[in-house]
């Protein structure tokens, strides 16, 4: 097969070629070895790694020619750059970790290693996590490959998993890891037309994930459609001694729960969601998506989630005080930058002022005012409060109902530098994604169709380990949009 | 809550992290906006809520308190801007 056709199967159709010696694995990981250099300045790697995927793809060719086959042989994905690689650079997006090599690997990319999976290389980022436009990276804005029809400005992928969505919608990747604390892989899944998931919290182990905050970070998979996110959670799932918080329960075939039947299942439709500055055009997404889970048997309930409103300042309370916390081991001693002192005291402020970035300076900033002393009731307890209330929102609507469904972001991907600079402009990016994260459900986001030739995703928010539900919803309502548009950027070419 | 710049320089030596003067004004409007927009949590009533720390169960689970892992001094000095002899070396605090 010619290269283009080989970057435009998905994971699917690439695990059945595979398996039936259409090609090889080298031949598959060759073709996107030569799309990442294709696919170079949207700046989507920061390391790429092509002599450990080719490597990778010779011990998975000889699997497959055993009929050994593992679950992922030979199937290509990228790495967001938060996960810890052994010995491959690990930045974190921050110039604080400069030079850092892993001695070890994170227990989600181990396993994706040890299902055979091919490591193209390591995918750009905001500054350790935070950010929804991937520009506040030490390596530089990624671009999104989809552009406004008449216009020529690049657009940001969204964030902070930017560097994962834009390499999966480039075809420079045929899926990705991403890691999601208010939004960041369902995000950017919207503004780059793929599907995102962000799973249950404690489903997939934090282990050797960089921390940003440690109660709200999930890492999750990214790919070209439902199936794929399915297959890949699968190989990314399970209960780790190592990390305390996740979940020691059984991980379901996520294939087998795609069945296409949602007959009588009922979705709840939050009528908070509704807020004013959301545009017309994603309403009318919206509304259709209801419409296609109505045809196809399921029964639409309106519900409320009256605190809906809060989650995004409660967020920016809980997410930057725990990031104040996990940031402190960045001290110029054991890894990373270290800016020369004759002081220790001075030697820390040096190192921490010249490698962190704005972003992450204004948010450890906020974490340490909101955790000091005199504020620590008024700020994060009152938030941590909040917090429950918003669980609880959640709980007394999954009495009613099965699953949610809701936009995933208030627009679509805007050109780099369109926002004012104000930091809370920015941050409203998150609103309909954030409330999961506080609450630790599983939500997906799929795209729904394009507002003025961009797309915008769709999510399902599910009850705590039930990602089954979330993902049979989340393909009808694929099958539903039918999105077959492609970016105006693609390795290897849009025919 | 209006931050003004000696709480700001405050925050930031907690945090350790350097600022020059001429970045305390504008952090502080930032820093300011930032935690007036949080204010409107104030609206919301939640006496007798309790604070919510994580999704997870709330029982941590339990192991042997054995050793499990370690003898892996080369490997984690290995990502040190500075090393000597086996140790981290940090800036002279002993007199």
């Amino acid at each position: 097969m010619s290269d283009p056709a080989l970057l435009a199967l998905n994971l699917a159709e690439a695990r059945a070629g595979l398996a039936r010696k259409l090609f090889s694995a080298r031949e598959l990981t060759a073709a996107y070895n030569d799309a990442v250099v294709e696919a170079k300045p949207l700046n989507a790697y920061i390391t790429p790694t092509p002599e450990r995927a080719l490597a990778m793809a010779d011990a998975a060719d000889e699997r497959l020619a055993l009929g050994q086959a593992l679950p992922l042989d030979g199937i290509p994905v990228a790495i967001k750059d938060l996960f810890c690689t052994k010995g491959v650079l690990t930045t974190a997006g921050s110039h604080i970790l400069d030079g850092f090599h892993p001695p070890y690997e994170s227990t989600v990319t181990e396993k994706l290693w040890r299902a055979g999976a091919v490591m193209l290389g390591k995918t750009n980022l905001d500054e350790f996590a935070m950010g929804s436009s991937n520009t506040t990276s030490w390596y530089g804005p990624v671009e999104n490959p989809w552009r406004r029809p008449g216009d020529n400005r690049p657009l940001v992928p969204g964030g902070s998993s930017g560097g994962s969505a834009a390499a999966v919608a480039a075809r420079a990747a045929l899926a990705a890891t991403g890691t999601d604390t208010g939004g960041s892989i369902r995000q950017p899944a919207s503004f780059c037309g793929i599907v995102g998931l962000k799973p249950t919290y404690g489903r997939c182990s934090r282990w050797g994930v960089v921390a940003y905050a440690s109660s709200l970070d999930h890492p999750g998979p990214m790919g070209r459609t439902v199936r794929d996110v399915a297959i890949l959670l699968h190989a990314m799932a399970g209960h780790d001694a190592k990390d305390s918080t996740s979940a020691p329960v059984p991980v379901p075939d996520y294939e087998a729960a795609l069945t296409g039947d949602i007959r009588g299942l009922r979705v709840g439709v939050p009528r908070e969601y509704r807020h004013e500055g959301m545009r017309i055009e994603i309403e009318i997404a919206w509304n259709d998506a209801w419409e296609w889970l109505r045809e196809a048997g399921a029964e639409p309930v309106e519900i409320s989630l009256p605190m809906t409103k809060y989650a995004l300042p409660a967020y920016y309370i809980i997410a930057p005080a725990e990031a104040s916390s996990n940031l402190a081991r960045y001290d110029g001693v054991r890894f990373g930058l270290r800016v020369e002192s004759d002081s220790l005291e001075e030697m820390y402020e040096l190192t921490r002022a010249a490698g962190f970035g704005a972003e992450v300076r204004r948010r450890v900033l906020i974490g340490t005012y909101a955790l000091s002393a005199g504020y620590y009731d008024a700020y994060y307890l009152k938030a941590q409060r909040v917090r429950t209330l918003i669980a609880r929102d959640f709980a007394s609507a999954f009495e009613r109902v099965d699953c949610i469904l809701a936009p995933t972001a208030p627009s679509a991907a805007f050109a780099i530098g369109e926002m004012s600079g104000d930091p809370v402009e920015m941050y409203l990016n998150d609103v309909f994604t954030v409330p999961a994260n506080l609450a630790g459900l599983p939500a997906i986001s799929v795209p729904a169709r394009l507002l003025e030739g961009l797309p915008i995703g769709l999510q399902v928010i599910g009850r705590a380990f039930d990602e089954e539900t979330v993902l049979r919803v989340a393909q009808v309502l694929e099958s539903a949009a039918s999105f077959r548009h492609l970016p105006g950027f693609v390795a290897g070419g849009r025919s | 809550m209006a931050l003004d710049k000696a709480t700001v320089a405050h925050i930031a030596s907690l945090a350790r992290i350097r600022l020059a003067e001429a970045e305390l004004e504008p952090l502080a409007d930032e820093l300011s906006r930032i935690l007036d927009w949080v204010e409107q949590l104030n609206e919301v009533e939640t006496s007798g809520v309790p604070p919510m720390a994580s999704a997870a169960a709330a029982r941590v689970p339990m192991r042997d308190d054995a050793v499990t892992d370690g003898g892996r001094r080369e490997a984690i000095l290995g990502n040190a801007p500075r090393a000597e002899r086996g140790f981290f070396t940090v800036p002279k605090v002993v007199e």
